[in-house]
């Protein structure tokens, strides 16, 4: 076994050789002979009506190909949500469409009402300047207590509200929750933000559709985490287009974070674009384009309650939360502030009752969907901020009042009060690991050496747990979606004994083509060098959901097991003819094949040959070849678990926050590659940290966005991060899938946010200040202090 | 970006020649010009580059006073040794950005919330440009405003050296131009204290902190004093409230390391 690159080796991903050295091939890399360009003409109002639009200047202009506007999309279907949710009374949520171009009316700056095809991208951006369209400006409908106070105006008249759903989990629970908390001897309340995020992924969206008219069949090659998804959506729903006449190819994609999972209007744009014209057609984002217009992430506005007895046992915990979904329903928006948000509200913890009432709201700004933790993050923030208010409330230690709540280890399987099985979990082995990594008992010191430099220093301590690995089908399926979520793989063993994994996760920064070689090599003792991962391309890979809620591994690997326990069962019938021995004779060891009480053995390579040469084979028994599929769906979602402490300083003249410290240690289930998943924590650590210190997306009144553009939308940096001080050893396996993975692409950012801003409160809380908003800029936080004065 | 002509002469005489035409517009390092163009904000007809005059670069320095070419880049500024002013041409956005924009650049653009009009303010600058001199108290007059007229072109400016000198720098964390920004010069004549970043007026010289000072050189000096949240920026970043804060903690914290 080449124990340097199997199951739980490091070796260095071989993906960076090409994006390091400048040789990836990102859509916008991929030039098109005959190509021309689309350009979009997009509201700067956040609210309008269409009264006219007039393109002939736009169309008489040189280069133009073609215009097309809002009328030409009349015939066509809406992208769809792809999770239908139902409000507390049953009714289904309202789903107004979503049209390839604004038709009828804009509802956000940034929304396209038209698009101009040019022989090059410059006449197009004339072009599109050129258009002349007569929309009259309504007053735009921003905040979301007066979006749904205010019935005479509205974002989608032909839905009669701006409420999308008002949904109650679990309603069941409403009532006794509501008993509990009117009865508890303390109830601790806290009202906060989630603050709303723009993805920014470093690669902006691109799309390029390639009708062939010889054949009939489009390519379209576009930034997508899933392109069968895609594909599925656009010939299903949006455009008609058969599957087996439209091949979808996401190449290398440079991050998306969720902006990328959804299916987008300027995908079905290019492709009728490219039918109409017979010519390649390319649309790459600006990057106003992607701020604008990629789904944002987050924006919640909650009220929490914990209901507690004297000592901090929980009892019960109440949420309400208004949730912006934007303008239009994103695929995943009406999932993302329920089922991943709801499900969770539990946490790491016995509370026997909770109950999560939210409100999805419809506004003038761009669509709000699932990003990186996507619901999660915002239930943990709710979670354990108001834990630490209560634990201030009562008297009694951060880490205490969680450890007295904890689900012990010998209670999993857990079922939650939320309505979720915990599988697995060692919440008190986590809080122990980060006593000894933290050095909490250094603290006054460091305390005290603080104050010396006149700043004020905090610890805040956090725990989560988040349900990812999504989803078994079955599950989602009661719980609305309209898809499954199982994940699918293809092992082809090449005859000279290498091989080739079509695998329908799609990386985009992750680091699938490493690590899930090593899955294959360990289990067949080969090398990881001599095996290559295929994904993104739907003729080449079968039917997958592709990546995002943390599923690669736990889903899509565990789908590469199955695949490959199907070659190592047919591989062993070959070896069984070969060696002419009963197929319940072999074993399979390290790559090789032997005969059980015998010396005879042939191995993995001279099998794969013999399967692709069958010259004297059994094909009564036996097909040639070495190729299996397998479709994987899971039992469960899986639960990574996490407990984190961060030190700041705080300059209480000017409100800088500094990270000082963070140290995390997480169970994310069995590890494939430590340095990827160390890589991935810290990601979604710099993340957290992101929307914790500095990242805030704002609209004004007038529905126009204030942080359109990096010199006022805040990306965290490096000299934003203090040192990691990470850890992956405190390890409870998956129990319902064969890698036992749990998955750890989103656990950073799920968990980092309170850790900072609980380490904030702690800092100031001398002064009075029980909360401050997120982000935790120095303006706010002085402020913050000011108040408390 | 729209189409432009674009010109790059050898001396300054030939370069207001070439800004005479209609839309003509000077180009220094592009840092902030180039950005505006690329979103359609602005059309000139033809760019005339300043990089390749001669007389528009170096740095020089008698003592007394130091001189900048009009066409120094931040980068050479912040090698160039010349204590506060160098920290400060060294803080400018990134390395790409001070490896092409220039003083010249900077000054003229007069960007409310950029670091060398503070520089130039609160050292009693003289802007010297291709027709006359113009003391920097007469020079910034408001927000991306100053007393250029059309086709002048800064070639160069003298910094008189002060005695002591510090500038406190309080980044917008998005741009990380300044939120606020405080220079303090401290002459034998007396101590000149300039605000970048704050006010709606553009930068100012704080008076009532240099009487203060005048009096008293120290942080303490600064106890009495209120500053004003009238006619403070307001933005996503800071209220007027906190930029008028931030004006004094940064003059107390300037005053201190000077
Ligand atoms: C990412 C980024 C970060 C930045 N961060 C900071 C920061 O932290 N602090 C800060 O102060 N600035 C910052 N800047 C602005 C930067 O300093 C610019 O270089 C400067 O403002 C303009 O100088 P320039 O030489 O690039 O001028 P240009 O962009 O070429 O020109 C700007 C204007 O000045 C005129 N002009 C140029 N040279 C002359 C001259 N010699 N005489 C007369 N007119 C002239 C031009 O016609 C134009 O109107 C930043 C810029 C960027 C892009």
């Amino acid at each position: 076994m080449p124990k340097d690159n199997g199951i739980g080796a490091s070796p260095k991903r071989r993906e960076d050789v090409r994006f390091l050295t400048g040789r990836g091939r990102y859509v916008d890399d991929i030039k098109l002979q005959n190509q021309c360009f689309a350009v979009f003409a997009r509201s700067q109002v956040a609210h309008g009506i269409i009264k006219s639009i007039d393109t002939s200047e736009a169309e008489g202009m040189p280069g133009v190909l073609a215009v097309f506007t809002g009328e030409d999309f009349t015939e066509v279907g809406g992208n769809p949500a792809g999770w239908l949710i139902h409000s507390r009374d049953g009714e289904p949520m309202k789903e107004p469409k979503r049209p390839v171009l604004a038709h009828g009316k804009v509802r956000h700056v940034g929304d396209a009402y038209a698009a101009v095809i040019a022989e090059t991208y410059e006449q197009a951006v004339e072009a599109a300047e050129a258009i002349d369209a007569d929309i009259d400006e309504q007053d735009a409908i921003v905040d979301m207590a007066a979006a749904l106070a205010n019935s005479d105006n509205l974002v989608h008249d032909e839905i009669e509200t701006n409420q999308c759903f008002d949904w109650g989990w679990i309603e069941d629970n409403r009532a006794a929750t509501d008993e509990a908390i009117k009865n508890a001897p303390h109830v601790t309340t806290l009202e906060l933000i989630n603050n709303r995020l723009i993805p920014n992924a470093m690669e902006p969206r691109a799309s390029t559709a390639d009708y062939n008219p010889g054949t009939g069949h489009y390519t379209l090659y576009t930034t997508s985490q899933n392109p069968h998804l895609t594909r599925l959506l656009i010939s299903a729903f949006v455009m008609g287009i058969p599957e087996n006449k439209l091949t979808i190819i996401a190449p290398d994609v440079g991050g998306g974070f969720g902006s990328k999972i959804f299916h987008y209007g300027e995908e079905a744009l290019v492709l009728a674009a490219s039918k109409k014209l017979g010519r390649p057609v390319r649309w790459t984002a600006s990057r106003w384009e992607s701020f604008l217009t990629d789904a944002h992430g987050r924006d919640h506005r909650t009220t929490i309650e914990l209901a507690t007895d004297k000592e901090g046992n929980f009892l019960a915990f109440r949420t309400s939360t208004l949730a912006n979904v934007g303008a239009y329903l994103s695929n995943f928006s009406t999932v993302t502030p329920t089922i991943l948000h709801g499900t969770v509200i539990a946490g790491n913890y016995t509370v026997p009752l909770t109950y999560v009432n939210v409100k999805a709201v419809f506004t003038n700004t761009a669509p709000v969907d699932a990003y990186r933790g996507a619901g999660r993050p915002e239930a943990t923030f709710s979670v354990e901020r108001v834990i630490d208010k209560c634990a201030r409330e009562l008297g009694i230690d951060p880490i205490e009042i969680r450890r007295k709540n904890f689900i012990k280890k010998e209670q999993f399987p857990f079922l939650t009060a939320a309505g979720l099985e915990y599988d697995s979990g060692d919440y008190h082995a986590l809080m122990d690991k980060l006593e000894e990594m933290a050095d909490f008992d250094g603290f006054e010191a460091r305390k005290a050496e603080s104050a010396k430099r006149g700043l004020l220093r905090g610890l805040g301590i956090n725990t989560y747990v988040e349900a990812c690995g999504l989803a078994p089908s079955n599950l989602a399926g009661i719980l609305g979606s309209r898809v499954g979520l199982y994940e699918s793989a293809t092992v082809r063993v090449n005859a000279t004994g290498n091989i080739s994994v079509m695998t329908g996760s799609h990386s985009h920064g992750q680091g699938h083509e490493t690590v899930f070689p090593q899955i294959v090599a360990d289990m067949l003792g080969m090398s990881a060098d001599d095996i290559d991962i295929v994904h993104g391309d739907t003729s080449k890979i079968p039917f997958g959901m592709g990546t995002y809620g943390s599923r690669s591994m736990a889903v899509g690997g565990s789908a590469i097991v199955r695949a490959t326990e199907k070659i190592i069962e047919k591989a062993t019938k070959i070896a069984a003819h070969m060696m002419e021995a009963g197929d319940g004779d072999i074993e399979f060891n390290d790559g090789v094949f032997s005969v059980v009480g015998t010396d005879k053995t042939v191995t993995f390579p001279e099998v794969a040959f013999k399967a692709y040469i069958p010259h004297d084979y059994p094909i009564d028994k036996l097909e040639p070849g070495l190729e299996e599929t397998a479709f994987y769906d899971p039992g469960n979602f899986t639960y990574p678990s996490g407990a984190y402490a961060c030190e700041v300083e705080i300059d209480p003249d000017t409100g800088k926050v500094t990270i000082c410290s963070f140290s995390a240690a997480d169970d994310v289930g069995n590890v494939i590659n430590p340095m990827i998943v160390e890589g991935q924590i810290q990601g979604g650590l710099g993340q957290g940290i992101g929307q914790a210190l500095v990242e805030n997306c704002v609209y004004d009144e007038n529905g126009q966005l204030l942080s359109g553009s990096y010199m006022d939308y805040t990306m965290p940096r490096a000299d934003d991060m203090p040192f990691f001080n990470v850890d992956q050893s405190c390890l409870t396996p998956c129990t319902h899938n064969p890698l036992g993975a749990k998955g750890c692409g989103e656990a950073g950012a799920i968990g980092s946010p309170p850790t900072v801003i609980n380490a904030v409160v702690d800092a100031l809380s001398h002064l009075g200040v029980t909360h401050v908003d997120m982000p935790a800029s120095p303006a706010r936080v002085w402020a913050a202090i000011q108040a408390a004065k | 970006m729209y189409n432009f002509v674009f010109e790059k002469p050898t001396t300054v005489a030939e370069a207001v020649a070439a800004l005479a035409s209609e839309d003509a517009q000077a180009l220094g390092g592009g840092q902030t010009l180039l950005p505006t163009m690329k979103q359609r904000l602005a059309s000139p007809a033809k760019l005339v580059s300043l990089t390749g005059i001669a007389e528009m670069g170096g740095t020089s320095s008698t003592g007394d006073v130091i001189t900048i070419g009009g066409g120094v880049t931040h980068a050479d500024v912040a090698a160039g040794g010349y204590g506060a002013i160098s920290k400060l041409a060294g803080d400018i956005g990134d390395p790409t950005v001070r490896n092409r924009g220039t003083i010249g650049g900077s000054l003229a653009n007069n960007d409310p919330s950029a670091d060398y009009p503070a520089a130039a303010l609160a050292s009693g600058a003289t802007i010297k440009t291709n027709a006359r001199s113009i003391a920097a108290d007469d020079y910034f007059t408001g927000l991306f405003d100053t007393a250029l007229e059309d086709a002048e072109i800064i070639v160069s400016v003298d910094f008189p050296v002060p005695l002591s000198s510090n500038y406190q720098k309080f980044e917008q964390p998005a741009s990380r131009f300044a939120l606020v920004g405080v220079f303090v010069a401290k002459f034998a004549d007396g101590v000149r204290v300039a605000v970048t970043g704050a006010s709606e007026g553009g930068v100012y010289r704080w008076t009532e902190a240099e009487t203060a000072l005048n009096a008293n050189f120290s942080a303490d000096a600064l106890d009495g004093l209120s500053v004003s949240a009238d006619n403070m920026i307001s933005d996503l970043h800071g209220t007027p409230e906190y930029r008028a804060n931030l004006v004094k903690v940064l003059t107390g914290r300037a005053v201190a390391d000077c």
